[in-house]
């Protein structure tokens, strides 16, 4: 078992034997130790308890513009040497990129702010399962149609995270995560419905109500019952935020790098350009303190920024890593692991008001499946959620997909709530979007 | 008699994942015995090494090649209902004991359960698999050239094609499982995969395929019958394809499924629904329907650990127990579940071999292996011919399900219209949707080629990932909705 002095010091020995080796320009070492509990209950029983435990290490060697990657969980020396030498090894054989390499060094972060990411608790298994009996118990009397469950859960993690590079970069940060969760399942007749709720924090006194999770899980479940298949139509669509945020996640995807160096992007050559309304901002704050995807810096070192996404629907910003940003001739926007707290500036109405504006059409509460193409921004993909007429919710609907495409959806989006909900990757309120057909019967 | 692989296996096991430590049968014991003194019924403990590669050709060069080395040890604890887990990526006693007993907390009440000893009787019949090491079948000049090859095809085929990424990975994974009820088990299981993504552009229109596959046998695979250069064709067909696809229909329609990859419609339409864990617990739309119908009766589905040298097959499953063929509808009629010990226990029947866990840091419960649906008597034309209008799907890139209400989704990525029985144009990509005990009951021909997938199946349940097959011969589902665009109303 080691700690978290211990893994900085392997990180730094590790960059040093590294560079030494012959032919060697430049070194990147990460690691991380974690740790956290798992603790269910199904039915006021315990189910499980799972302790975890792990560590790892990753190295890149780069032998100018060539490089080979290895990744071990063992870490006493021999396993280290073996390390060094295998991911030397591959860099003989992989064939130089001109891309390849560093982070430029200037861009490196300076200083790394405390995020207030870590808020350790010493929660016991005891102390966790009785949280998931919490949850669950909630939902369970609720209601009589609540018949059975999935469980409710309660987990932990803390992670020491390590990153370092032959620039000089040695830098690490703690933090911690905790998570409650339920799914109860409701009956009529012969047809069952499941739903869930969870709440997740970087500290366990902003987790929300334990009840409230289970009382939201039971009420989800029970409006989900009854649920009818309507008929191929074209028809708005409200997407709730956690669908929202799925929505807006393709959209993080389209203006990443690597989508964008490969062709393989429906927004290629958009920047600069007008691809939403022009009341659709988004932001990133990567500093937000306790924030869920907040980071000092990203996955090469590189200082992390609040920037515009979307500024009045115009997309500011593509998100690169340095090797990515290099194939475009462009500059790395320190978002080399993904993008961090991106924001959605709210709009004026509430899901509500959003409802009554969008008059008829679908409210969707579930997605399946993955049939979004990003080369082409072709949509399909299967949906649960309400049917609405005059503004009111009918009756629930299920085994439909809408489908059509995301250029579409982006210019012709009528509104954004301002219902925001922070659990998500992107942080939005309810997404009111104009036609999209709807296949049912 | 122990077979020969196995005690074969069982020594290679003892050699790479506990002498090292220097742990021998009577530390084990004593682990498990600290375990079980706890009130604690059974438990086991399961020690994996793993090493794995990759390497990635893009843009012409041999851009990305990594290597991880991984193992570790995980005790699980069971007490009726409950689970104790704990792992320990050292293998060393300290670390055993620790994970133990963080393991038996999990017993507040129990029976006190005796070891059971291990002995050398029939541990399984199956021999899928060589455990050599595939990372070791070529050297890696060849590898590097392999992936050159089939590189050069795939833009040798076409001016259109103007990004081609190839990768080929492979795994080594050495497994010894030591239970309290008499198991003590080892399997040495190869890995390997070759894939090939393309993108297409022609007239300012642009679109991707990506076509592959593997299983449990060497990098050789993939020179044998120009296999590799197979992929790269198909890849780069799949995408000049989709540059001609029109708007996908919208509703209700017949469907005609292709051989092969597309029994992911089985995997995500019962598969899921017949784990045994959904159904102890009676979350499944399949809960006590052991003995009805549920799909038509020309379907006879399967879930098949033992065909050998494929992807989703295990000589023994990560329980120690021996894979089997489990047919799980006959002839449309609800047959068995997939089950584990845990499962098997509390349902009152035996373990199928379908107990799966992605590494030992992972608990192990019901997952699929090979999943197919037998031959049935009709010659895929005439299926084709049958449809007056609807859709042909061959390709899909993945699926999901809610197994409690049952629905499902499966999403095209080739798919093409039936019009008057003949195959017209080809569509976008569409997500298609159903509820899997009625979809299977409209399959109203089933095609007599069976095919499996080419060993590129993923599945994902509760955080784990584990390697599956799929199958099926060409069917026709009578009515099933498809998520296109085009709506006549």
């Amino acid at each position: 078992m080691i700690d978290e002095q211990q893994l900085t010091a392997i990180v730094s020995k590790m960059l040093n034997a590294a560079t030494a080796q012959p032919g060697v320009t430049a070194v990147a070492v990460g690691g991380s130790l974690d740790s956290g509990l798992s603790a269910t209950v199904r039915l006021g029983e315990v189910e499980t308890i799972e302790f975890n435990r792990d560590k790892s290490l990753g190295i890149t060697v780069y032998k100018g513009q060539c490089k080979g990657s290895v990744s071990i969980t063992d870490l006493n020396s021999e396993a280290i040497d073996a390390a060094i030498k295998a991911a030397c090894r591959i860099a003989d054989y992989t064939e130089p990129d001109p891309y390849s390499g560093l982070a430029d060094k200037e861009l490196l972060a300076k200083n790394i702010p405390d995020l207030k990411l870590y808020h350790p608790a010493a929660i016991t298994a005891e102390q966790a399962l009785d949280y998931a009996k919490q949850c669950e118990s909630a939902a369970l009397n609720y209601d009589k149609r609540i018949t059975n469950s999935e469980g409710g859960s309660f987990n932990t993690h803390e992670q020491y995270y390590v990153y370092g590079n032959s620039d000089g970069f040695l830098a690490a940060y703690p933090s911690s995560r905790y998570s409650a969760s339920c799914s109860v399942i409701g009956q009529v007749g012969d047809s069952m419905q499941r739903d869930y709720d969870y709440a997740v924090a970087r500290d366990v006194n902003d987790l929300l109500d334990l009840t409230q999770i289970g009382t939201n899980a039971a009420a989800k479940t029970i409006a989900r019952l009854g649920a009818r298949k309507i008929a191929t139509c074209k028809a708005p669509v409200l997407l709730e935020p956690k669908m929202a945020a799925s929505f807006w996640h393709t959209l993080l995807a389209a203006i990443s790098g690597g989508n964008l160096y490969r062709k393989s992007s429906f927004l290629l050559d958009c920047l600069h350009k007008n691809i939403l309304p022009k009341f659709i901002n988004i932001k990133e704050y990567p500093h937000l303190p306790k924030g869920l995807s907040s980071a000092p810096f990203d996955h090469e070192g590189v200082a992390t920024q609040e920037k515009n996404i979307i500024t009045d629907g115009v997309l500011s910003t593509y998100l690169l890593s340095s090797y990515s940003a290099r194939r475009l001739g462009l500059q790395t926007t320190g978002n080399a692991g993904g993008a961090h707290n991106c924001t959605l500036t709210p709009g004026t109405m509430d899901q509500a008001q959003l409802i009554k504006q969008m008059h008829t059409g679908l409210i969707v509460t579930e997605l399946l499946g993955s049939g979004v193409n990003l080369v082409t921004g072709d949509y399909s993909q299967g949906a649960a959620g309400f049917w609405v007429e005059n503004g009111t919710l009918q009756y629930p609907v299920e085994e439909i997909t809408i489908a059509g495409n995301l250029r579409d959806m982006y210019a012709n989006l009528v509104a954004v709530g301002n219902d925001l909900d922070h659990r998500y990757s992107v942080i939005t309120g309810s997404v009111l979007l104009e036609a999209m057909t709807i296949a049912g019967n | 008699m122990v077979p020969l692989i196995m005690s074969n296996n069982i020594e290679l096991a003892r050699k790479v994942l506990l002498e090292p430590a220097g742990l021998h049968d009577a530390e084990l014991e004593k682990i498990l015995s600290s375990i079980l003194g706890h009130a604690v019924d059974s438990a086991d403990l399961y020690f994996q090494g793993s090493r794995s590669e990759s390497w990635t050709l893009e843009d012409g060069i041999i851009q990305d090649a990594s290597y991880s080395v991984d193992h570790g040890v995980g005790v699980r604890a069971l007490s009726g209902e409950k689970t104790g887990f704990a792992y320990s990526d050292d293998i060393v006693l300290p670390a055993l004991e620790q994970a133990a007993s963080a393991a038996r907390t999990i017993a507040l009440a129990g029976s006190n359960s005796q070891l059971k000893a291990w002995n050398n009787k029939l541990i399984t019949p199956h021999n899928l698999y060589l455990p050599d090491n595939p990372l070791n079948s070529l050297l890696d000049a060849d590898k590097i050239a392999l992936l050159h090859s089939i590189n050069h095809e795939a833009r040798r085929i076409d001016p259109r094609i103007n990004q081609v990424i190839v990768s080929l990975s492979g795994s080594h994974n050495v497994v010894l499982v030591v239970a309290s009820d008499g198991t003590f088990a080892a399997d040495v299981r190869p890995m390997v995969r070759l894939n090939v993504s393309v993108v297409a552009e022609h007239n300012g229109r642009r679109e991707r395929a990506s076509y592959g596959g593997g299983g449990r046998l060497d990098y050789t695979m993939f020179s044998k019958a120009d296999l590799g250069l197979s992929y790269a064709r198909e890849a780069v067909r799949q995408a000049l394809v989709n540059l001609d696809a029109i708007a996908a229909p919208a509703g209700n329609m017949p469907v005609v499924l292709g051989a092969g990859w597309p029994g992911i419609i089985l995997h995500e339409a019962v598969g899921h629904g017949l784990e045994g864990d959904f159904n102890r617990k009676k979350s499944s739309a399949f809960s006590g329907r052991m003995g009805e119908r549920v799909a038509s009766t020309q379907c006879t589905v399967v879930d098949d650990g033992t065909i050998p040298g494929r992807r989703g097959s295990l000589n023994v499953d990560d329980e120690g127990v021996p894979t089997q063929c489990t047919t799980l509808i006959e002839n449309g009629i609800l047959k068995n579940y997939m089950q584990d010990k845990l499962n098997a226990r509390l349902m009152n029947t035996k373990s199928t071999g379908n107990g799966r866990r992605e590494s030992y840091a992972h608990v192990p419960m019901p997952r699929m292996t090979n999943t197919y649906m037998l031959a049935g008597k009709y010659d895929p034309a005439e299926i084709i011919s049958s449809v007056e209008r609807g859709l042909y799907a061959v390709s899909f890139s993945g699926g999901q399900v809610d197994i409690t209400s049952g629905k499902f989704v499966f999403s095209a990525s080739e798919a093409y219209l039936i019009e008057n029985g003949k195959i017209t144009r080809p569509v976008k990509g569409a997500t298609l949707i159903g509820s899997g005990p009625e979809v299977m009951t409209k399959v109203s021909m089933v095609g007599n080629n069976l095919q499996l997938d080419t060993g590129v199946g993923v599945c994902g349940k509760e955080g784990q990932s584990v390697p599956v097959g799929v199958g099926q011969p060409t069917i026709l589902v009578d009515e099933i909705t498809v998520g296109g665009t085009e709506h006549n109303a």
